[in-house]
């Protein structure tokens, strides 16, 4: 079934953060000239694992063999020095540089004498790079002045400039186009046959089964099991990642759908997205689709007051709204669960209490005098509800797991008693005990009568948890189906650009 | 195919347009109201004149541009101005036999360690450089009354080559003028040619960008200090020269008008950003203003309030041309800026 | 699982365990350092346990703590300010144009906190409303202000203040205890209970902390912001009051340099320069640890300008050691 020797192969790989075991003693192989598709759910442990790959992080325990010998990536220049080069999923490149300068910072050609920068030969190695790859773009240009499409091409263009052997793409179709992913699967060919080994992470199956050649999953930071792909059906596969059937993980239940509750008409932004019209009524969970960068989140923080430059009309149980700060978006009824958790959604330093009483300070302390008695008894009301698992609320956020942040995030929310709530990839980067448990908990809300807006990526969920959908493509509101119109292949189609 | 689009070279050249053109337009319009009070100060030998007194304020500029472009900041350039410049001044007055390379390099070397001992201590303890600066200010200014307890070298104590050299004229241009091009033009090849020049930029822009990226932070920051240390030392050199004495309080608060004409020229207290023309023209502005207050008959003691005044507006321009731009997702909106 | 929680959160609910730990780690150093420093003058000198001499020295620092404290809580919301010592002067040539003009004292003492608050508003908005970051604007600022005061003082100097009015500076409120010795004590209170006990100072963490995620979370981060700057302007007033009533005249240089010797008090007592933590009670002590280390030095005959070697090596080791100390573990362990 499988060649001889792997190029690169890990073994019992342990991983482990305050909180939580990203992975536990899982191994994987790669090829030269295979793809090898590493498969599994949000949480699962694959970004922890491409991070210890390229020298990142550092695993806990077990070892990193490289052509049969044993190697230490104590950074990212190991990694690289063995040849070793990813395209995360998140692209983390110099916004101020020009593109030639992000395809060779930290290795830059050299005039052979002087040592000094060859800014001639890099500007045509880029430009030569970006050719290849379909992407017509001036390698003079500053990164900041491109769009979020262009920047993954530059990324792309980055992991290609190095001689490498091991490629690892991380959900690198996110944020591409359908003209894109064929360009990308004929780059994917290309270094197959330059006796690369490549991995190749994704959550769509028929990525996985056009260009895999192998495939191994993860569950929950542990190894499942490993194979050819031609040997394995869809629905093993799915079995394999989730550890039950698929009706288990998406809990819907029959909900009265009320009144309109909220009301959006031609809300547009002058670079993010433009002329959106939508209504959310009681009881409903509206899905919004798109590739990464479609303008989603850029929405969601307009409705949230965060930006400014917005026109268009906002309308609250029939009341006209100017929602200009986060602060009056929130005494409105309106919240938002960001997606970048971290960033955004909780404060890492300070305790699960505090920030469950971060929005409502004024309510509960009226007098100015924190009474950490009063903002206890709220923290453990919503807290112990959520069911997060702290050894009590005085616990730092910082050391809980994923998902119980993310729990911490949207008990803080509930608790100022909202009329919607918008949650921005609610289960990304969790473990599949706490999607399930974030999923039941929106069936809830939405019972009680709460009106739910949740941005996904992933069909699966949003396909299994909405009423109606909403695509966005470039900033636009595509398509909007009803549960009963709902089609994988009409939503992704919409959400990729077809029928334009 | 849908039609992907071509961003331009123009672009990003008419940014930099902006800034250093626009530094250089208020420059001159500020020659120009000045010749008509005083015609004589815009006139050719006088603006040399006013170029040279500028010399060491742009040799420090570019020296703290290198440092603020990797996201830090040395407040002890001054200091280390005045301990260079007296170690220098009192061996020249007790050795006056020693060749004036061999001082001069001395004052270097010294400089160079001053800057090392800063940019260690960011590097390897992770002290954030504020405070390691804010420390070393008051020691080195400190060593300076140590070794010298408290008493001036005066110009007769010293060589007269040790006062003279950089007045020394070449095609009628001063020694300070001609070492200042020459330290713009190797710092210009270090920030455009050299990789160390890069990846300053590189880590000021984005630290966590440059650890993927195989660049270590602190490194450039290091080597950021040092350098900031050796062109101090040389500055020391130059100081004591030019005003013939050297004492404790030499150069007293001047590493606020060093990060005033960095502000000035554009470089962004943020890191990553900032261009050596831009530095220079920032030095130029304020040498410009210090010259010209006394000839249109502007009291010294508005010059302060003048440099903090243009400070602010500074800053204020700098915040928006930095501004950053809002992610750029809709077609029509990428068509606009090609 | 939730049924025993219920219960013993109650019990728990009033014991905040990880924030008291790190706070003690640090103040205890710093205490035991002082007592390190308080027996070593005892040694140097026998004028030192003297009370009017300690009450003396207490006037080396007084000023400068009345700034520290707001300072401290700008800090930890992640800004500075330079601009201190500049607000200082400026708040002391208002005061001198005003005693000029013949005005009562209350008016000078208003004058100066006005005129402080002002100073600070001009720093605040410029950061808030323009997004410039602090240190920048507060490089501006410095020079601006005290520019003020060298363009309408030039070098002469402002002395006709009213008598009475010297009593701020020079003044006891009861036997060693000088009127700035106390109003430091009791605006030591008043700010440790406004940052560790008021929803104020929790929002000055959760923003020093992460600023997106406060502002997420409903806080009008820039309102707040603007708040400390202009406290932080209104205590330079306050301590222009004390400072210019105890020199008795006002000249450009008063309280130049200050800002380093503030920002080094508030640095040296725990609080991260990079904002999102630190104490009042770890800044009060490093006020007595600099207190007690000049005071001392001066007993010795040791010129101002090498205390302040001593003050900023101080600085470096004492944010170094728990560095190195951690590093060394690292290496046994």
């Amino acid at each position: 079934m499988h060649q001889a020797t792997p190029l690169l192969e890990l073994r019992g790989i342990s991983k482990t953060f305050p909180g939580v075991k990203a992975l536990d003693n899982v191994q994987l192989s790669l090829y030269p000239g295979r793809v090898t598709a590493l498969i599994g759910e949000n949480g699962a442990g694959k970004s922890t694992l491409v991070k210890t790959m390229t020298g990142i992080y550092q695993a806990d325990a077990g070892e990193i063999l490289f052509d049969d010998g044993s190697v230490h990536l104590s950074s990212p220049e190991d990694a690289r020095a063995l040849g070793v080069t990813a395209i995360h999923q998140e692209t983390v490149l110099f916004d101020e540089l020009s593109v030639t300068e992000n395809i060779f910072a930290g290795h830059y050609l050299k005039k052979p004498k002087s040592g000094a920068l060859d800014w001639k030969r890099m500007h045509e190695r880029a430009r030569q790079i970006l050719l290849d790859i379909e992407a017509p773009i001036d390698p003079k240009t500053r990164l900041k002045q491109l769009s979020i499409g262009q920047r993954h091409m530059v990324a792309i263009a980055r992991a290609l400039s190095f001689d490498a052997r091991v490629v690892i793409l991380d959900e690198p179709t996110a944020a591409l186009s359908h003209h894109e992913i064929e360009e990308l699967y004929e780059i994917v060919e290309r270094l197959k046959a330059q006796g690369c080994a490549i991995m190749f992470i994704s959550h769509k199956f028929d990525e996985i089964f056009r260009i895999a050649d192998y495939f191994t999953v993860f569950r929950d930071g542990q190894y499942i099991g490993q194979g050819g792909i031609e040997e394995v059906t869809e629905e093993e596969l799915v079995r394999m990642m989730v550890g039950r059937t698929v009706d288990q993980v998406f809990p819907k239940l029959e909900v009265e759908i009320g009144d309109v509750v909220l009301s959006v008409k031609n809300l547009s932004h002058p670079t993010e997205f433009d002329n959106i019209s939508f209504d959310l009524r009681r009881g409903e969970i509206l899905g919004f689709y798109g590739l990464v960068g479609a303008g989603r989140t850029e929405l969601m923080q307009a409705l949230f007051g965060v930006s400014k430059q917005i026109t268009g009309e906002i309308a609250l149980k029939g009341k006209s709204l100017e929602v200009s700060s986060p602060a009056e978006a929130i005494s409105e009824g309106i919240v938002y669960v960001p997606e970048e958790r971290q960033a955004q959604g909780t404060i890492l330093e300070l305790p699960i209490f505090q920030n469950i009483g971060l929005p409502q300070l004024s309510t509960i302390n009226s007098n100015g005098v924190l009474s950490t008695k009063a903002e206890y008894e709220v923290a453990d009301r919503y807290a112990t509800r959520l069911r997060v698992k702290a050894p009590n609320w005085h616990e730092k956020v910082e050391n809980l797991s994923g998902g119980n942040q993310q729990k911490v995030v949207i008990a803080k929310w509930l608790a100022t008693k909202p009329e919607v709530i918008i949650l921005d990839e609610p289960t990304k980067g969790i473990d599949i005990g706490s999607k399930a448990a974030v999923h039941e908990f929106m069936s809830e809300l939405v019972q009680e009568g709460l009106a739910v807006i949740m941005v996904s990526s992933e069909l699966p969920e949003v396909m299994g948890m909405s009423d109606r959908i909403v695509v966005m493509h470039e900033g636009l509101s595509v398509a909007e189906l009803n549960r009963s119109e709902f089609s994988a292949e009409a939503i992704v189609s919409a959400a990729t650009g077809g029928g334009h | 195919m849908s039609a992907r689009l071509r961003v331009g070279v123009t672009d990003m050249t008419n940014l930099l347009k902006n800034r250093e053109t626009q530094l250089a337009a208020v420059i001159l319009l500020m020659l120009v109201l000045i010749g008509f009070v005083n015609p004589d100060f815009i006139a050719p030998s006088n603006l040399l004149s006013v170029y040279t007194e500028s010399s060491i304020l742009i040799i420090l500029a570019l020296a703290q541009m290198l440092v603020v472009l990797t996201r830090c900041i040395d407040l002890s350039v001054a200091a280390n101005v005045a301990l260079t410049g007296m170690v220098v001044a009192m061996i020249n007055s007790q050795y006056p036999d020693l060749a004036l390379p061999a001082v001069i390099a001395a004052g270097i070397l010294l400089g160079t360690l001053l800057g090392m001992i800063n940019g260690l201590m960011v590097w390897k303890l992770g002290i954030p450089a504020i405070v390691v600066t804010l420390g070393t200010m008051s020691i080195y200014r400190g060593v300076v009354f140590l070794i010298s307890n408290g008493e001036w070298v005066n110009a007769h104590e010293m060589s007269s080559s040790f006062i003279n050299m950089p007045r020394t004229e070449i095609f009628g241009v001063q020694g300070f003028a001609i070492i200042s091009v020459l330290i713009i033009a190797a710092v210009y090849i270090f920030t455009e040619k050299r990789p160390l020049g890069r990846e300053m930029y590189a880590a000021g822009n984005s630290p966590t960008a440059a650890f993927y990226t195989g660049i270590d932070v602190g490194r450039t920051q290091f080597w950021a200090f040092t350098i900031s240390g050796m062109l101090s030392g040389l500055c020391g050199y130059l100081w004591i020269s030019r005003y013939a004495v050297a004492y404790v309080d030499v150069a007293l608060g001047f590493e606020l008008q060093v990060v005033a004409a960095c502000v000035i020229g554009g470089v962004s207290i943020m890191g990553g950003i900032g261009t050596v023309l831009g530095c220079v023209l920032g030095a130029l502005f304020l040498g410009v203003i210090n010259n010209a207050l006394p000839v249109i008959g502007i009291s010294p003691f508005w010059q302060m309030a003048i440099s903090g005044s243009v400070i602010v507006i500074a800053v204020i321009a700098n915040s928006r041309a930095e501004r950053k731009v809002g992610r750029i997702i809709l077609r029509k909106a990428t068509l606009a800026r090609g | 699982m939730d049924g025993i929680m219920s219960q013993t959160t109650q019990a728990k609910a009033t014991t905040g365990v990880s924030w008291m730990s790190r706070l003690k780690t640090w103040e205890a150093f710093l205490l035991l350092i002082t007592a390190v420093v308080f027996v070593l003058n005892t040694q140097a000198s026998p004028y030192f346990l003297d009370p009017w001499n300690l009450s003396d020295a207490t006037f080396n620092f007084t000023e400068k703590a009345v700034v520290a404290l707001p300072l401290a809580l700008l800090i930890i919301c992640r800004e500075i300010d330079l601009s201190v010592a500049s607000i200082i002067a400026l708040c002391s040539v208002v005061m001198g144009l005003l005693a000029q003009a013949g005005f009562s004292i209350p008016v000078l003492v208003l004058g100066s906190l006005i005129a402080g608050t002002f100073c600070g508003l001009l720093n605040g908005v410029l950061v808030t409303r323009f997004d410039i970051p602090s240190i920048v604007v507060t490089i501006g600022t410095m020079s601006l202000f005290r520019g003020i005061t060298y363009i309408i003082l030039g070098d002469t100097a402002l002395k006709n203040y009213p008598s009475g009015f010297e009593y701020f500076g020079q003044g006891y409120v009861y036997w060693v205890f000088s009127f700035e010795f106390v109003s430091f004590l009791v605006l030591a209170a008043v700010f440790y209970f406004l940052l560790h006990r008021t929803n104020f100072g929790r929002r000055t963490y959760a923003i020093g902390n992460n600023p997106t995620a406060a502002f997420y979370s409903g806080i009008n981060v820039a309102r707040h912001r603007l708040i400390l700057f202009c406290l932080v302007g209104l205590f330079c007033g306050l301590a222009s009051v004390m400072l210019t009533s105890r020199l008795g005249s006002t000249r450009p240089t008063i309280a130049l340099g200050w800002e380093l010797s503030i920002i080094t008090m508030v640095v040296l007592g725990g609080v991260n320069i990079l904002g999102g933590s630190g104490t009042i009670s770890g800044v009060v002590i490093a006020v007595f640890l600099m207190g007690l280390v000049t005071f001392g030095l001066g007993l010795l005959n040791v010129p101002g300008i090498v205390m302040s070697i001593i003050i900023g090596l101080m600085l470096i080791a004492v944010i170094a050691m728990p560095i190195l100390l951690r590093r060394f573990k690292q290496r046994r362990g």
